[in-house]
């Protein structure tokens, strides 16, 4: 009898939701959320640049010809030449490199992290909570930037310690939304039923409550991404990010680019213009995904 | 709502000593000796180890680091931040000097973000997923990507090359003379403020989409108060970013940090920390008040 009726249950709710194919997930996506898409659009391009730019660069991006400095954007220099005659275009091809790398791994890790202290704090509640909860708030006092620069100035300019500056202020952020989720997980009656039939701690976190708390935590990790590419941009233009003559982006804006801005304006102009590209289409992308997955903002 | 307050006043102590704490460690970590600096650095030649010890001596930094700690703190709970270690001038009043030109781009900015965004997020969220929605986000979400440092150098860069007019590097204050205060003052304004209008669009429109899922009945109730609510919540916690971001504050704080200069870096740091603290307590107190489930969980 019981058997029965769990069956009857199965099958009604598989005919109530058919599974949809990966491509028509995606078809389903393009279709409802052509701004996602668009931003999906961006974030790939800016992929293919980091992944063949070797192919795409026309030129070395380190290799500078003193006959060629402050070229005028032409046929040979699409985006001109900076100070050192170094193609600026080749430039920001190699640059896509350094913000993906660090936008990618600074929101995982900061994300990550914070994402299993905020379930850590809302399973064991008590004292770990309390405590926990404390530090986030230190955490919490000062504004995003300005612990990154600070973190950023103590362990000196380089491409990782740039990641572990800007991952370090995302995880209070994260922490907080995720035990907040994980807390109203915990108070489902299934996670007591669970933890009646003597399931074990680890059992219930990694089954029931991770799982539970993966919405939240992929739209703070698509949404830290794009504040992560800007954050490195921000650093590596006040001089605490990647060093010369590495292609990063915030660092073509920064030092003498502003200086020659007169006489020579591409040199700001197309990076700005990449960051601010980049930094949009991964918001776009995120803003979509998360009206996607929460279900307080699905349309109607 | 009176245990509410008192819960919450309490827990502003240890979040404000641990933020006190870690200015303070953070600021002695970072390699660099400020009495070298002053000396004139590594690049000066040989420098009199005796000269050295007695200029640390005078600086207070030859104590060990808890009783430094104390000082500071002790300090600081009489507002008396102690004295710049480069100019020998009280921290306070340097602060001083600097503080109305935040505060007055802080306040323009909030106002002409909130009066652009509150209606901009509402129309997106009445017309979900239609055009208009699509566009008031491309705006908002633009104006979230593009750093605010580009368009500083941006800003310069046209207002010279195109119409050759440059804005003016003085500060004059408004009581001063109004006109060449906006003058100076208009272009940060349209920076900060579009950045802080899309902020405000985004949480307007997510605040609203979310108000219009509730009961109808409950939506009817619960759209002037928690909406008005939200909107005070993000309008006045937003409102505190200017003051750091921009020239006046900012760029006092990277010089200070470039020069070692431990008291005025502490004071800048922990001070951003009180009022981001107390702006949110403040917040959160008016959301209380407008919204009784908070109050008695």
């Amino acid at each position: 009898m019981a058997t029965n009726f769990t069956l009857t249950h199965a099958t009604a709710s598989a005919e109530l939701s058919p599974r949809l194919t990966v491509a028509e997930e995606v078809a389903k996506f393009i279709r409802t959320k052509p701004i996602g898409a668009a931003g999906a659009v961006i974030i790939l391009g800016m992929l293919g640049l980091a992944a063949f730019a070797e192919l795409l660069a026309p030129y070395d991006p380190y290799h500078g010809d003193y006959g060629q400095q402050f070229a005028r954007p032409s046929a040979e220099h699409w985006f001109g030449t900076d100070e050192f005659g170094r193609d600026v275009m080749s430039r920001i091809m190699y640059g896509a490199r350094i913000a993906l790398f660090v936008g990618f791994t600074a929101s995982f890790s900061g994300c990550t992290i914070g994402a299993l202290l905020g379930v850590t704090s809302a399973y064991w509640g008590g004292r770990v909570d309390l405590l926990l909860e404390r530090l986030m708030d230190i955490l919490l006092a000062f504004p995003q930037l300005i612990l990154a620069l600070a973190i950023a100035s103590i362990l000196g300019p380089a491409v990782q310690n740039v990641v572990i500056a800007i991952a370090i202020p995302v995880i209070p952020r994260v922490a907080r939304v995720v035990r907040s989720a994980a807390l109203s997980v915990k108070e489902n009656v299934y996670v007591e039923a669970v933890q009646a039939l003597g399931a074990s701690r680890r059992r219930v976190i990694l089954q029931h409550i991770i799982p539970n708390v993966m919405a939240p935590y992929i739209i703070m990790v698509t949404a830290q991404l794009g504040a992560a590419i800007l954050a490195e941009a921000a650093l590596s233009y006040l001089g605490l990010g990647a060093a010369e003559p590495t292609p990063s982006w915030g660092l073509m804006l920064s030092g003498s680019a502003p200086s020659y801005a007169e006489k020579a304006p591409w040199i700001a102009l197309f990076p700005g213009i990449a960051i601010s590209l980049g930094v949009f289409g991964f918001n776009l992308f995120g803003d979509s995904l998360r009206d996607a997955l929460d279900p307080k903002l699905r349309g109607r | 709502m009176r245990t509410y307050i008192a819960k919450r006043l309490l827990l502003i102590v240890p979040t404000l000593f641990g933020a006190a704490a870690l200015v303070f460690l953070i600021m002695r970590v970072i390699p660099g000796d400020v009495a070298l600096l002053i000396f004139g650095g590594d690049a000066g030649g040989h420098i009199d180890p005796k000269q050295l010890a007695a200029m640390r001596e005078r600086l207070g930094l030859d104590q060990p680091l808890w009783v430094q700690f104390g000082t500071w703190l002790w300090g600081v709970l009489r507002f008396d931040f102690g004295t710049s270690l480069w100019t020998g001038r009280p921290v306070v009043e340097e602060l001083l000097i600097r503080l109305p030109l935040s505060l007055e781009l802080a306040l323009l900015a909030t106002t002409v973000s909130v009066i652009i965004a509150i209606p901009l997020g509402m129309l997106a969220a009445i017309r979900q997923d239609t055009w208009v929605d699509y566009g008031v986000r491309v705006v908002s979400i633009g104006g979230l990507a593009i750093p605010g440092f580009w368009v500083g150098i941006l800003c310069i860069l046209f207002l010279v090359i195109f119409f050759g007019w440059g804005p003016p590097l003085e500060f004059t204050p408004p009581w001063v003379d109004p006109w060449a205060n906006l003058q100076m003052m208009v272009w940060p304004i349209v920076t900060v403020g579009y950045r802080q209008a899309a902020v405000t669009t985004r949480m307007t429109r997510s605040t609203l989409l979310e108000v219009l899922r509730e009961d109808y009945i409950r939506t009817a109730w619960a759209k002037g108060l928690r909406e008005r609510a939200v909107v005070i919540r993000h309008a006045l916690k937003n409102s505190m970013l200017p003051v750091i971001t921009l020239n006046g504050v900012g760029r006092f704080l990277i010089d200070a940090v470039a020069h070692r200069d431990y008291p005025v870096v502490q004071a800048l740091i922990f001070l951003t920390a009180f009022s981001f603290v107390v702006v949110n307590l403040l917040v959160d107190l008016t959301y209380a008040w407008f919204d009784p489930r908070i109050r008695y969980r």
